[in-house]
């Protein structure tokens, strides 16, 4: 086809193209949460400090040695923070969790694009890993203690097994559901098996592989608290037990709301490049 | 001059029940033919079998004398829907389609291309942001940009309506004009049909095989309501009808 090729400078018949018609969301009145956007999401914790307030040091309904307040706890955390202790345990955990996360998804994102291309290596491989995955976290700890001793493999492990199956799941059923008409189209010109994975399987499936990493970093902190309560001197979670021990639920709670915290960003983050990775997406962004 | 595009004798079963008999047909260099026939006779499947997507079971089909077996650049095919990539814009997605030797002068054709189905300033935009007319553009442009021996097209306007069809074909008229590419096109549009090919193949019940072929010897462009075209109309629909 294509004999030779002609630059183009014929006469072109007016073929008028509007950009103009693109689909888009309605226009919308912005509402009373509308109008609250840029602070909506932080109203509720608003409103549950408010809350805290009034029970800890308004109504005690609870002692102190209970439900410490407010201002308890946000000097017992000005005091972690400045002595750099809050700061120790924030990093070693956070330390702890990206290893684990990285590990974990890692393998995931191999073992998941194994299976979810080659039938034979799901028939080996899945009806294992879907047996391992309902062993519940907890029940690992003893054999990584017996097999690993207490210092940070164990904890890492752990986490790494947290993060490992909602990206390995997630994954597989990405690949699976990538349009079968756009791999066609892929075969029509040509494409070696390599080059169908990673210009049109891959791409298509990376909604539910970025959905995957999410839940997984999520999983991944709660792992790390699972490891840090049983065993260790260090880390968020070992703040927890430690303000158990000591009586001091001012200490626990600077933990909880660090974790909170800290969580929270993590995410955004993921978030953040979720958006950005996805601008292409055609799906209901809710109203 | 030998043939580009032979189908000899090829038959076709899908689970006991045979779609395609005996089917025969050649193509010459920068033919547009049109496969008509009613729903469900097999002229989807004549077209996977010539891109190479689904097996012959009999007989053979050979592109420049070299036999179909598995999809390649040779054939290339432009479906129903547009299938464009989502996650790539649309000079990506007329990209994805070049062939492995256009590498260097790349951005040159591919420009050239989006020119030529009238979408260089849609250059950026993502599928998603395309009306059907101009997705199917950018389909067609994908198509081309493969340089195929033979362009299949199967119902390739068929969700557009009416006045987007008809520029489209006048779309495909114009890249005739200016690369003369081989195209065999599956449609159910009598008129169609008859405004774009040289000839017509008009295929028969289940299971199919070449019931006629109608040569419409009008250079082209040609006029929609001419006499001649007028009268061919109506004889197809008496025999299809």
């Amino acid at each position: 086809m294509l004999q030779n090729s002609p630059v183009l400078d014929k006469e072109l018949p007016p073929i008028t193209t509007s950009i103009t018609d693109t689909p888009g969301t309605p226009a919308k009145r912005p509402g009373f949460l509308g109008r609250l956007n840029p602070i909506a999401g932080l109203v509720l914790p608003g409103l549950l400090l408010v809350l805290w307030w009034y029970i800890a040091e308004v109504a005690h309904l609870l002692p102190v040695n209970q439900l410490p307040t407010p201002g308890r706890v946000w000097n017992t955390g000005l005091q972690l923070f400045n002595s750099g202790e809050l700061f120790r345990h924030l990093t070693t955990s956070l330390g702890r969790v990206l290893t684990g996360f990285v590990i974990g998804s890692a393998i995931a994102l191999v073992l998941g694009t194994l299976v979810g291309l080659l039938r034979p290596v799901e028939k080996f491989l899945d009806p294992f890993l879907q047996a391992l995955r309902n062993v519940p976290s907890l029940a690992w700890v003893p054999f990584l203690l017996l097999w690993m001793g207490i210092d940070e493999p164990p904890k890492i492990t752990l986490i790494a097994i947290g993060a490992f199956f909602p990206v390995y799941l997630n994954l597989v059923s990405g690949i699976r559901q990538t349009d079968r008409k756009l791999v066609e189209v892929g075969y029509i010109f040509g494409l070696k098996q390599f080059e169908l994975i990673y210009k049109i399987v891959l791409p298509a499936a990376l909604p539910y592989l970025l959905a995957g990493l999410r839940i997984g970093l999520g999983q991944s902190w709660l792992f790390l608290v699972a490891a840090e309560l049983i065993a260790s001197t260090r880390g968020l979670g070992f703040m927890l037990i430690d303000g158990e021990n000591s009586s001091r639920p001012d200490i626990m709670l600077v933990a909880i709301i660090t974790l909170a915290l800290v969580g929270k960003l993590c995410d955004w983050g993921l978030q953040l490049v979720e958006k950005r990775l996805l601008r292409w997406t055609d799906t209901f962004k809710g109203r | 001059m030998s043939s580009l595009l032979t189908i000899e004798g090829v038959s076709k079963s899908f689970s006991g029940s045979q779609i395609l008999r005996d089917f025969n047909l050649t193509v010459e260099p920068s033919e547009i033919i049109s496969l008509l026939g009613p729903s469900g006779c097999g002229k989807s499947t004549l077209l996977r079998l010539v891109a190479g997507l689904d097996p012959v079971h009999q007989g053979q089909i050979k592109v420049k004398d070299l036999p179909i077996t598995a999809p390649g650049r040779q054939v290339g095919l432009m479906f129903q829907e547009p299938r464009l990539f989502p996650w790539l814009n649309v000079r990506d997605n007329v990209a994805f389609g070049l062939a492995p030797s256009r590498k260097d002068t790349k951005d040159k054709f591919v420009a050239e291309l989006l020119a030529e189905v009238g979408l260089t300033e849609a250059a950026d935009l993502l599928p998603r942001q395309l009306s059907g007319g101009m997705a199917q553009r950018v389909a067609l442009a994908r198509a081309l940009a493969g340089e195929p021996e033979v362009l299949l097209l199967d119902e390739p306007f068929s969700a557009l309506d009416a006045f987007n069809r008809m520029r489209l074909q006048d779309l495909v008229l114009k890249i005739w004009q200016d690369y003369r590419p081989t195209m065999l096109m599956v449609t159910h549009d009598i008129e169609e049909a008859l405004y774009l090919s040289d000839r017509v193949v008009v295929l028969g019940e289940k299971p199919a095989g070449v019931r006629e072929i109608i040569e419409v010897k009008l250079p082209r462009p040609r006029n929609r309501s001419d006499a001649h075209l007028v009268k061919l109309r109506s004889q197809l629909l008496t025999e299809l009808v």
